[in-house]
């Protein structure tokens, strides 16, 4: 691999005057915490982050104002956002162990991670579906109606990006495209993961634990 | 070609234009010729002369709709237009001013000179930068789009609830322009992001984050305020979209919304984009300047600091667009005082560039002229906004024409007369022909006068109690004299910009070819020939100091900077990447080439957006699959630039 390298550089021979090499090997390309796209993607974190603090925002805002209780029709159980939130962290851990396998080259490890997360990302959808449908109210019902299904729904959105992001590793993992020096791309769409479950945990504690609080 | 090296040592080598390394290099970076090319190209030159010409079509379009709306003021009583006219004209007119030619128009300058300015090949994210480009035209053609059927956007650019609820307007007026907003949001956001990680990343080596340019250091504030501020607008849009169309309360009152929480959320985000479109245009002056003083800006570190500091401040001064609101006055206190403030970093760059004028020794050519007018208007401007910051004296004169006249020296003394003095200073390095100096003075003598014709009256009017945004007055109000000499002011302000424009065209064709660095500047960009090639640099620039190219005349420690040897890199499209603080070499960074994706992403998007406005599902189904499937090709990892495991088949 070297050899053809070196040969097919012409340049060494064509840039006549005055050349010297520093010592010093630098990685080619999309290498780990090195690829702009880690950057980009911290960048993408940061204003999606702010989104959903305006959106909490506007929650405290109106609710501050809100004339009467609040919620108006009480707390909203936890009987499925408690063991939702636990499936989602569920996902961000597993999907962190199939992070640490691609790392020590077992594309496997990060297969598995990908699929288990896949799996729980869905069944809190499918969780989030079954709340919904069970809500006393409808979207146009009040402020507070449209808010609850703005905000979770935002958060539905940003799952549903986040399980596509993984369905696609899953296959270039399966294509054998990373490797302990190159997966870029895996890291980039696992952060975007344990964005979504920490978003979650804050729009958790801003319907669900707040109005017991007093 | 099977790219197989996972690590190099890059080779340091003496080249230029001429050199067989930069042959392969410019085989590397041209992109194809004809109108495929053209729609493919991801070059930051390319893109950033697109921003800079669709930013200045806007400028005319909004140019041309304040004409109209002067002629109308010109005297009492007048019919010429409608008071529906009126109101879709002034507010496309701040629409197009504000959000389609402030902010692009910098980022067009940014575009184009970063790359040159930071010693690097491109952008970090080339195709980003191409559909930043494009979501941009495509939002402006989407907010224009009901404007020419009558139905434009009526409510001010501020858009307050509730004129903007459904029961009140329930034309598509303001469907279009927060649909419209959201979208612009997402080239905004896009590009801020690009602008951000190609500072942290790709900045020549040595180049660490106390020798880059001033330009950079405003456009990097800039596009951080974007990543926190856009949020909030794309946000209050699509929740007042959702209000009208979906059947939410968020704003509505009778529901338990709240029509101050649509002040809240747009001035969260205008405040700081008032900054954003401010700081890199204080940037270019910063950077601009000394060279016709023909020595370095005063204050360096207070003025980078200064530009910082200005956008901290600005996140926590929205409530002074909301003093008349009423809002508890302990916190109308607390946001005056913020808003005075502002004064502190705002005067330690006036007086840095002052100082670097009276300390240097100013060659008076016409980019000088509109830097040193600059300062002057900024100075006025920064005072009636002091004043403005005064509660009692902001419940006298809010929503009067001095507010009017407060603005238009803020945006048009900070924005557009740095951006004609850039575009001047710069024109030689992007079209390789120099700009006509007689005519360049004329059109700024003309431009400067006009503007303070126009504008310095409109103080005098918001004294006398007139207020903005109403389509008529009275005759005997006393108001007449003074709106006929603003319109007069106008035409000839109108009458200067024309001239600037004469002269780009002249130019383009007869203006005298320009050396690679015609004014004896001092940083990275004139070290390469103007215009410059394909690959920006035949080599990647060392970086010493400040000012790489004065450090003969300047004895400032022992380090000098290399333009003429440096890294080849010339193995395909590469370019150096750097650690964030001190700029030493890290990885070779492989950059994509030309792609259709961008465009058909901006697309696909936009179409999604059409789809909500005609409230079609499918239509908005399908538009939003088609994106997801071309982000998908997009991202997919791509061997050559070095994204999937090397040893695989």
């Amino acid at each position: 691999m070297i050899e053809r390298a070196l040969t097919k550089g012409t340049t060494n021979e064509q840039a006549a005057d005055g050349i010297a090499i520093p010592g010093r090997k630098l990685p080619i390309g999309s290498k780990g915490h090195l690829a702009s796209g880690w950057l980009g993607m911290l960048t993408l974190i940061a204003t999606e982050a702010t989104l959903f603090a305006y959106l909490l925002f506007s929650y405290f805002y109106l609710a501050s104002h809100a004339l009467g209780a609040w919620p108006p029709s009480g707390a909203p159980h936890l009987r499925i956002a408690v063991p939702g939130t636990l499936i989602l962290i569920a996902g961000s851990v597993v999907m962190w162990w199939g992070e640490l396998g691609i790392k020590r080259g077992k594309p496997g490890q990060l297969m598995i991670g990908l699929a288990a997360a896949l799996v729980l990302g869905i069944a809190f959808l499918a969780m989030q579906g079954i709340e919904w449908s069970g809500e006393p109210f409808k979207l146009h019902t009040n402020v507070y109606s449209s808010l609850y299904f703005t905000i979770t729904g935002f958060h539905m959105l940003h799952v549903i990006i986040g399980l596509l992001m993984l369905a696609v590793l899953l296959l270039w993992t399966a294509f054998g495209y990373f490797s302990a020096d190159r997966h870029s791309a895996a890291s980039i769409g696992v952060m975007y993961w344990h964005f979504v479950t920490i978003v979650w945990l804050a729009v958790f504690f801003t319907f669900y634990i707040t109005p017991r609080l007093g | 070609m099977a790219v197989i090296e996972t690590d190099r040592a890059p080779i340091i080598a003496r080249a230029t234009d001429d050199s067989p390394s930069s042959a392969t290099l410019r085989q590397s970076w041209e992109g194809r010729p004809g109108v495929g090319g053209w729609l493919a190209t991801v070059d930051h030159k390319e893109i950033g002369k697109r921003y800079v010409v669709t930013a200045f079509i806007f400028l005319i379009i909004g140019g041309l709709e304040a004409l109209a709306l002067r002629v109308q003021l010109a005297r009492p009583n007048q019919t010429l237009l409608t008071p529906e006219q009126y109101s879709q004209l002034f507010t496309m007119h701040g629409v197009t001013m504000i959000f389609l030619y402030a902010l692009p128009v910098l980022s067009g300058f940014s575009n184009y000179l970063w790359p040159l300015l930071l010693g690097s090949r491109d952008m970090a994210f080339p195709r980003l930068n191409a559909l930043s480009y494009w979501v941009f035209l495509f939002a402006g053609i989407f907010l224009y789009s009901s404007f020419v059927v009558g139905k434009g956007p009526d409510d001010g650019w501020f858009n307050y609830v509730p004129y903007a609820s459904l029961a009140y307007n329930p034309g598509p007026n303001i469907d279009v322009y927060a649909l419209g907003m959201v979208l612009l949001g997402i080239s905004t956001t896009v590009g801020s992001m690009n602008f951000i990680v190609t500072l942290a990343h790709t900045r020549a080596p040595g180049m660490s984050i106390n020798r880059v340019p001033i330009l950079v250091w405003g456009t990097l504030t800039a596009s951080v305020g974007n990543l926190f501020a856009v949020p909030a607008v794309s946000l209050a849009f699509f929740m007042l979209w959702m209000d009208r169309q979906v059947g939410t309360h968020f704003f509505d009152s009778t529901a338990g919304g709240q029509p101050l929480l649509w002040q809240h959320l747009f001035w969260m985000f205008g405040h700081p984009w008032v900054y954003a479109i401010v700081l890199p245009a204080m940037g270019i002056v910063s950077d601009a300047l000394p060279t016709f003083c023909r020595r370095p800006l005063v204050g360096y570190t207070a003025v980078a600091l200064a530009t910082v500091t200005t956008m901290v401040l600005g996140f926590g001064v929205w409530v002074h667009h909301m003093f008349a609101s009423g809002l508890p006055i302990l916190s109308l206190s607390f946001f005056g005082a913020a808003s005075m403030v502002i004064v502190i970093p705002s005067a330690v760059a006036v007086f840095a560039w002052i100082a670097t004028i009276w300390t240097g020794r100013p060659v008076f050519t016409a980019a000088f002229l509109y830097f040193a007018g600059f300062v002057l208007l900024f100075v006025i401007g920064g005072v009636s906004g002091f004043m403005t910051a005064a509660v009692p004296l902001d419940w006298q004169l809010t929503r009067t024409y001095f507010v009017v006249a407060h603005l238009h020296y803020v945006i048009i003394g900070i924005n557009v007369f740095p951006v004609v003095g850039g575009v001047y200073y710069w024109f030689p390095k992007v079209t390789g022909r120099l700009m006509n100096e007689a005519l360049g003075k004329w059109s700024f003598w003309v431009m400067f006068s006009g503007f303070n014709v126009a504008f310095f009256p409109m103080h005098i009017l918001g004294l006398l109690g007139m207020p903005r945004r109403i389509y008529t007055y009275a005759s005997g109000l006393g108001w007449g004299t003074t709106n006929l000499i603003v319109t007069i002011g106008a035409f000839v302000f109108a009458t200067g910009i024309l001239l600037f424009f004469i002269n780009i065209f002249l130019s383009l064709k007869r203006g005298k070819p320009a050396s690679a660095n015609p004014w004896d500047a001092a940083s990275l960009e004139w070290s390469t020939s103007s215009p410059p090639p394909a690959y920006n640099f035949a080599v990647i620039p060392i970086v010493a100091s400040r000012y790489p190219l004065w450090e003969d005349r300047m004895d400032e420690g022992a380090g000098r900077s290399s333009v003429g040897a440096g890294m080849l890199l010339d193995r395909g499209r590469e370019t150096i990447g750097t650690t964030l603080l001190d700029a030493e070499p890290d990885v070779i960074l492989k950059m994509p080439g030309d792609s259709y994706a961008p465009l058909l992403m901006a697309l696909t998007m936009t179409a999604a957006f059409v789809a909500l406005l005609l409230h079609s599902r499918w239509g908005f189904g399908i538009a939003a699959v088609v994106t997801v499937l071309t982000s998908i090709g997009w991202l997919w990892p791509e061997r050559s630039l070095m994204q999937i495991e090397t040893g695989h088949d």
